[in-house]
């Protein structure tokens, strides 16, 4: 899905967020919002899920108008900074939860919730872990549990709030080629937020700088090092 | 290993200082709490338990015992819906005169029974222009059931909003935004989300004010008007038979009313032992 973000502003009280900002997601990118904390990357984001309204602006998803849109109708999958799994649900459940969630009339029976719930188990290559807690999980098992139950309710898009943030270097580098492997093989259009220069650089085929509520630069990765457009680019990248 | 009793842990008192220590407070709990327990089933038991239990069915007794129970049957679910409510709308919200709502639900705790019992009084009784409206129409509040739940309800409040706020402030709302994005309704994440997660909080918060509750005496002796055998709840004819220099009944209805109290207490004890692991992981106490 095509997104558009057309002049979005958005302030809390007297501090402004985010100044207006405008910015073209193609279909089926897969997008880094790059910045320091403070830069209005996660409000952005959270503008984008329907977690936040914007002061003003618009965003439209293919073209049409989404700005009003409440959160459920978004159908963004959400991967959140600290993944908030249910604590009190099994990974199952947990993964579940979206598809019984949905009315009556389009929820799926049984036997093809524990279908898809299986499919979303081996495709984040954890297929025992269902009848477990979170707490008895590791921090990379965790966010690839998020992960599923994100994609489990067929999402128009994938929004990630600095999803390797809480891990090691090592489990790092191997959850974002995942991320990468799951991004091509579904094909939807993803949005992470980073303050993590190396990782948007490695991950992103667009990487957005951020500073201070403002887009600073929009550019393939290779641009931006070899053109950074401010100073506060060049900075932050060489950092 | 004999060096290591040598040694100890920073944090840690030496062994007189901690004996003083856990001596005091030995002391002061069997002065203050275990002594006065011993000492009503003693006195309730004094001439024998048939006296007692006789004592027990007279028909000031189970009228008050009745009543008792109906008002903690009342209030607790009342202050439950309240207290989640006010919970939620404290931890989950920004809205102005936040500081406001914490202050005004922790009144109850700072004003005496007695003076709220008395604005009830001012309030709804037959003198005032409501409370008179009200008797008129064969709605007595004053001197009658409803005024002695609303005082139960006013003196109790605090109990389970002050449980489940620190909990569910630090649960945070990503859970409940998590479902949010997953297409769940508000009335659907409270159902499968906020409410599992604040369920022992909540269990704990409904036992404490239960007990408050059933054992609440000054804002119910100015609204209820002690009438015997109808609007006198437990503490109240507890303490009319003890005036009455009927000891026997006074204290083996105390000793009922204590029975009660720990049986609370039996509960929240055994649902901690069986829930341990649960608890943990909710982060109930």
């Amino acid at each position: 899905m095509h997104i558009e973000i057309d002049e979005i502003a958005k302030s809390f009280g007297d501090t402004t967020a985010l100044h207006p900002v405008s910015l073209p997601i193609p279909s089926g990118a897969l997008v880094a919002l790059l910045g320091p904390s403070g830069s209005g990357k996660t409000t952005l984001l959270r503008i984008l899920g329907g977690l936040e309204f914007p002061s003003s602006g618009r965003v439209l998803f293919d073209g049409k108008d989404a700005t009003g849109l409440t959160v459920q109708e978004r159908r963004a999958g959400f991967v959140f900074q600290s993944y908030a799994l249910f604590r009190h649900m099994t990974v199952f459940e947990n993964i579940a939860y979206g598809l019984r969630a949905r009315p009556r009339a389009s929820r799926p029976p049984n036997a093809e919730i524990t279908r898809r719930v299986t499919k979303l188990l081996e495709l984040i290559q954890l297929p025992d872990i269902g009848k477990r807690f979170p707490t008895q999980l590791s921090g990379g098992q965790r966010q690839r549990v998020a992960l599923a139950r994100a994609l489990a309710i067929e999402p128009r898009m994938l929004l990630l709030d600095e999803p390797f943030g809480a891990l090691d270097a090592r489990v790092r580098k191997e959850l974002r080629t995942g991320l990468r492997e799951i991004h091509d093989a579904t094909g939807l259009t993803t949005v992470f937020v980073t303050h993590d220069q190396e990782e948007a650089m490695e991950l992103a085929d667009l990487v957005v700088v951020m500073s201070m509520g403002r887009i600073e630069q929009i550019g393939k990765p290779s641009d931006i090092r070899a053109r950074p457009a401010t100073d506060f680019v060049r900075e932050f990248i060489s950092a | 290993m004999s060096d290591a009793t040598t040694f100890r842990a920073p944090t840690e008192e030496a062994p007189i200082v901690r004996r003083i220590l856990i001596g005091v407070v030995v002391v002061l709990l069997a002065v203050l709490v275990l002594a006065p327990l011993i000492v009503v089933f003693a006195e309730a038991l004094s001439r024998g338990v048939g006296e007692a239990v006789k004592s027990l069915g007279s028909r000031d007794a189970l009228a008050a015992i009745r009543l008792t129970l109906t008002v903690a049957a009342i209030s607790v679910p009342l202050n439950a819906i309240f207290g989640v409510a006010a919970a939620w709308a404290i931890t989950k919200f920004d809205f102005k005169g936040k500081a406001f709502l914490i202050t005004l639900i922790d009144l109850p705790f700072s004003v005496s029974p007695v003076v709220a019992g008395l604005c009830l009084v001012l309030l709804l009784g037959t003198n005032s222009t409501l409370g008179g409206l009200l008797v008129a129409n064969g709605y007595p509040i004053i001197f009658a059931l409803p005024g002695i739940v609303l005082a139960t309800v006013f003196v109790t409040f605090p109990f389970i909003a002050r449980e489940l706020i620190p909990v569910m402030i630090e649960q945070g709302k990503a859970e409940e935004e998590a479902a949010l994005t997953l297409g769940a309704s508000g009335w659907r994440v409270f159902r499968t989300v906020t409410l599992p997660n604040i369920r022992w909080a909540l269990l704990y918060g409904v036992l404490l004010c239960n007990a408050r509750a059933m054992g609440e005496f000054g804002a119910v002796a100015v609204v209820s008007g002690k009438i015997r055998g109808e609007t006198a709840t437990m503490p109240i004819t507890i303490e009319m038979m003890y005036n009455e220099y009927l000891s026997v009944a006074a204290f083996s209805l105390a000793a009922v009313l204590a029975l009660l109290a720990l049986l609370t207490l039996a509960l929240k004890t055994l649902l901690e032992w069986r829930h341990a692991d649960a608890l943990s992981a909710t982060g109930g106490h």
